[in-house]
């Protein structure tokens, strides 16, 4: 069991790792960078697939299978957008080359 | 195997900050989201095998099955132009999944201490906004939904249903379990609601904004139901996004003028005060032939490319332009406004797709000094953001948003479809200005009879 306060320290600490990685980033990269970190909260498959894991009723069973549908989604689309776009970035020496 | 599992979710917490750090830099971008992608593999993986699991495998693999099937489709069939909708759609998901995954902790109605159900109702109420704004958002820049709603009192209503909401919320988190299904029902209605009136009246030049909030939004209700179900991972992934999310809001914010508190609770062209000045003078017309005499002698070209190139498609034939120039040895750059396109970067993308490379790309800070220097300043597509008003008229609504100083270059050369006043509707002082020509047609069409005309030469 994660206690509150440790709960809070990982909050913290994970709040100024995420404002730090983003404060580099120059701006040509800002669309695949929004689509990047909308891929790195596609983790919530994990909690989806526990979700619907234990889910006992109908009920709970179905809202779980669109937890689950939704959150996969959300990681595939994510990363196979963001894949395409950093795919096309190159410099001028390969130019010409698509 | 409980130890593998949570040594599994922390290397994927590990990769997931790595991949974002990579992402920092156009060299190991690509590199990045791949070792962000491991972990994700790693830790779904894992989960199958989680000891909370004990049922229903046959439902998960078959919804991981259509929805990772269906946004595998569709991401890689989408237009790049159509990137900001796609992100808007695939991040409501998260949002709708989180909210989702507190809806079934709530409805199983086992005892829960307080923090606990205060997260997992703080978390369903970020993420269900999330999942409905993020619907409407996509709806909006798709064009299924034309127009912005308006209505008197707008405001006041929302702010009513937010309200009524969170004391929702409140009672849900006061009465713990034994909550009766009427008022979970009622809470995630309300919230669903309240995401769609909040983004209706939203337009669409805003939307970048909003759908970066809602990214912010969905991180954090994901950091919160991974407290809710004591998963580190979703916890570290959430808050780093939710964090990095409001960074990236803010400085888009920024980059367009415009508020956060601007973007959410007015409307576009209320916020600036009164007509602006007259604008003096007369637009200039001139021939492609002519402009492309122009270009081919330069030494020096500022290509500012907007979102009206990109709609015209002719981003491949300004790149097929620029080769020509650079050789007959002219030195061709490319401005990018931080808004160009509809969204920080988007612009970036749709040059990167016609093959121009990223060091011929410059930001606005980069390339403003340059202008002077510059003896062609070939703007296509872009309005607003080369608008001198913005620098110099204190009555013009976009008084202050940073722009580009085409108008400073030895010759500005205009294409644009026609005579009338950008989407926003406000008179571009650069047109009338004495250095520059206007090139009236569509885009492509025209930058192909500048290549043809250099190539005649």
């Amino acid at each position: 069991m994660i206690e509150g306060f440790v709960a809070l320290y990982i909050f913290m600490l994970a709040a100024f790792t995420g404002y730090e990685v983003i404060s580099k980033v120059p701006v040509i990269l800002h669309t695949p960078l929004m689509s990047g970190s909308n891929f790195v909260h596609g983790i919530v498959l994990v909690g989806a697939m526990i979700a619907l894991g234990h889910a006992d009723t109908g009920l709970e069973m179905l809202i779980g299978f669109f937890a689950v549908l939704l959150a996969a989604g959300n990681a595939v689309g994510g990363y196979v957008v963001t894949e395409r776009m950093l795919e096309m970035f190159k410099t001028s020496d390969k130019k010409g080359s698509k | 195997m409980d130890w593998f599992i949570q040594a599994s979710y922390f290397s994927a917490a590990v990769l997931f900050i790595y991949g974002l750090k990579q992402m920092s830099s156009p060299v190991t971008a690509r590199k990045g989201i791949i070792w962000a992608g491991i972990g994700m593999v790693l830790a779904t993986l894992v989960t199958f095998f989680h000891a909370q699991i004990h049922a229903n495998y046959v439902l998960m693999i078959l919804a991981i099955g259509i929805g990772g099937g269906a946004a595998w489709w569709s991401g890689k069939r989408v237009a790049m132009t159509d990137m900001p909708q796609m992100i808007a759609l695939y991040n409501g998901m998260g949002g709708g999944a989180a909210a989702a995954i507190a809806a079934i902790e709530l409805v199983k109605g086992e005892p829960m201490t307080t923090t606990v159900t205060i997260l997992a109702v703080l978390g369903a109420l970020i993420g269900t906004i999330a999942f409905s704004g993020s619907a409407i958002a996509f709806g909006k820049l798709q064009g299924l939904i034309r127009k912005a709603t308006r209505f008197p009192n707008q405001q006041l209503i929302n702010l009513g249903m937010f309200v009524a909401t969170v004391l929702i919320g409140l009672l849900i988190i006061k009465v713990g379990h034994e909550i009766s299904g009427f008022w979970l029902f009622l809470f995630f209605a309300l919230a669903l609601a309240v995401g769609v009136m909040m983004t209706l009246p939203i337009g669409g030049a805003d939307m970048p904004v909003v759908i970066s909030l809602f990214n912010a939004l969905t991180g954090l209700a994901v950091g919160f139901e991974g407290y809710v179900l004591q998963n580190p991972a979703m916890m570290i992934a959430g808050i780093v996004v939710g964090s990095a999310g409001t960074l990236l809001t803010q400085l888009m914010a920024k980059a367009m003028n415009r508020p956060i508190s601007n973007v959410l609770f007015s409307n576009f062209g209320e916020a600036g005060g009164g007509e602006g000045a007259e604008v003096t003078g007369s637009m200039k017309a001139i021939e492609a032939t002519d402009a492309g005499v122009m270009m081919a002698f330069a030494d020096k070209v500022i290509i500012v490319p907007g979102y009206g190139m990109a709609v015209a498609q002719a981003q491949h034939k300004v790149w097929e332009l620029t080769q020509l120039l650079m050789d007959r040895g002219v030195t061709v750059k490319f401005a990018i406004h931080p808004v160009a396109g509809r969204m920080p970067g988007h612009m970036n993308v749709l040059l990167a797709e016609a093959g121009v490379p990223y060091d011929l790309i410059y930001d606005l800070d980069e390339i403003n000094s340059e202008f002077p220097t510059a003896d062609v300043a070939l703007v296509i597509g872009a309005n607003d953001v080369v608008n001198p008003a913005a620098r110099n008229d204190p009555n013009s609504p976009i008084y202050g948003m940073p722009i580009l100083d085409a108008d400073k270059a030895k010759n500005v050369i205009v294409i644009k479809r026609g005579q009338g006043a950008g989407f926003s509707g406000i008179e571009n002082h650069l047109f009338f200005a004495d250095n520059t020509r206007m090139l009236y047609g569509d885009g492509q069409a025209m930058v192909g009879e500048l290549i043809a005309s250099i190539k005649e030469l």
